[in-house]
């Protein structure tokens, strides 16, 4: 899939788009940020509930070309700065980070993920 | 000429690694188009025409027991033995590829037998696959031309790299100061870009300056990130004056944190940092003391056949 289709997604609300033609080929959810550092692949989409600009820049470090941030949380301005100079896609949802994966999941084609 | 003109043992590593790496299942085709024993040839003959192939493997449910070749045809129209079925005329005598072998193993039976194409069986003997000459010279141009971009690469890499050898920057790193954390590590990360190092590579290096700035931020009482670069490697060093690690061994154990509430919402504090950093570099030393700590990591920018 490409970022743009994430848009797509049952409730997921566009907060930056950027480069909506980027192909995301994994997802990776988590909170803990380092745990995100380490073992997110690149080229994926985080699926967190870490709304501040932290998360921006372990994002654009680790290579992860979009966020979803779930649970209704608000996005800070000097995040969407943060995500606008890095590139990083962001989308909010009022799902939580387990209904936010199932969905990501489908439209990766990835449901068996883990047995596959 | 050979079929497919590529010596098996004398050709340049590159090649010979490639088709010993590349599996025949890697490259047959599995789309497959088939007959069963009762098939008349005349229907064999449509059945090639319309689907474009110029040889029929003949099985009983997966297992393959003959194939009826576009040869096998022109000579059933020529004794007019066009209407009988497959098992009276087939070829029997059938020369297979198993789908495991490397595919030097299938240049040389295009070498050796004057065959067009070799059905492909698997370990249980179940028909899997056909394979043609073409098959292999297709894929190989994909993978040779992926090899020799990956020369490119390097070539060019190892002359970018040089120019940034012997570069040092220092980054101060202030206590509690979420608001500039990453900057560092993002430098850093940009500049091993511009230096055209590979992305892999980039990755760990910012992994490993990532962490050690965090904790930088979140424990220390501040302190300074160095990034070094030389030719083949580039080496970061965090350094603080205090307060300390109490037990270093634990520090190194992955989900050991001294941090706060506060700090952990952020979903920092996971106890993952230093044992990251360790994962990620090519050698790491740290020492601390009351009066500070020094950790020291060295990643190699140009690791030989490194699995990404």
């Amino acid at each position: 899939m490409i970022v743009q289709d994430l848009a797509q997604l049952e409730g997921f609300t566009t907060q930056y788009m950027g480069n909506g033609s980027q192909q995301i080929q994994d997802a990776y959810t988590g909170d803990l940020l380092s745990d995100v550092m380490g073992n997110a692949p690149a080229e994926s989409v985080l699926i967190t509930i870490q709304a501040h600009k932290n998360t921006v820049a372990v994002a654009s470090l680790a290579g992860i070309r979009a966020l979803v941030i779930c649970n209704n949380r608000s996005i800070p301005s000097d995040m969407l700065q943060a995500a606008k100079d890095e590139g990083i896609a962001i989308f909010t949802t009022a799902a939580t980070q387990f209904e936010a994966s199932c969905r990501i999941a489908a439209a990766l084609g990835r449901i068996n993920a883990g047995k596959d | 000429m050979q079929e497919i003109p590529i010596n098996t043992i004398t050709s340049p590593n590159v090649i010979l690694e490639l088709i010993y790496r590349l599996k025949v299942k890697d490259v047959m085709t599995t789309d497959l188009v088939t007959a069963g024993k009762e098939t008349t040839l005349r229907q064999i003959q449509h059945i090639m025409r319309e689907k474009q192939v110029t040889g029929l493997p003949i099985v009983v449910g997966k297992r393959l027991i003959g194939i009826v070749s576009m040869d096998d045809i022109i000579q059933a129209l020529d004794k007019g033995y066009i209407e009988e079925k497959a098992q009276d005329h087939m070829t029997r005598n059938l020369i297979v590829l198993e789908d495991d072998m490397p595919i030097s193993f299938a240049i040389s039976y295009f070498d050796r037998f004057s065959y067009h194409r070799f059905p492909v069986l698997n370990k249980h003997k179940e028909l899997v696959g056909m394979i043609t000459s073409r098959d292999i010279t297709s894929t190989l141009l994909v993978e040779i031309n992926r090899e020799i971009e990956e020369l490119e690469k390097r070539t060019r890499t190892t002359s970018l790299s040089e120019e940034m050898s012997g570069e040092i920057h220092t980054y101060t790193i202030m206590k509690n100061d979420f608001e500039n954390a990453g900057y560092a590590s993002t430098e850093i990360k940009k500049r091993l870009k511009s230096a055209g190092i590979a992305p892999h590579i980039i990755r760990r290096a910012a992994i490993a300056s990532y962490e050690l700035e965090m904790n930088l931020v979140v424990h220390s009482d501040g302190g300074e990130l160095i990034a070094e670069y030389s030719p083949q490697t580039m080496q970061i060093t965090a350094r603080d004056s205090g307060p300390g690690i109490s037990d270093v061994e634990a520090a190194m154990t992955p989900g050991w944190s001294t941090a706060s509430e506060w700090i952990r919402s952020l979903g920092f504090g996971a106890g993952m940092g230093l044992p990251n950093v360790r994962s990620v570099a090519d050698d790491f030393t740290i020492e601390s003391n009351r009066n500070g700590t020094t950790v020291v990591c060295t990643i190699e920018l140009h690791p030989k056949q490194e699995e990404t």
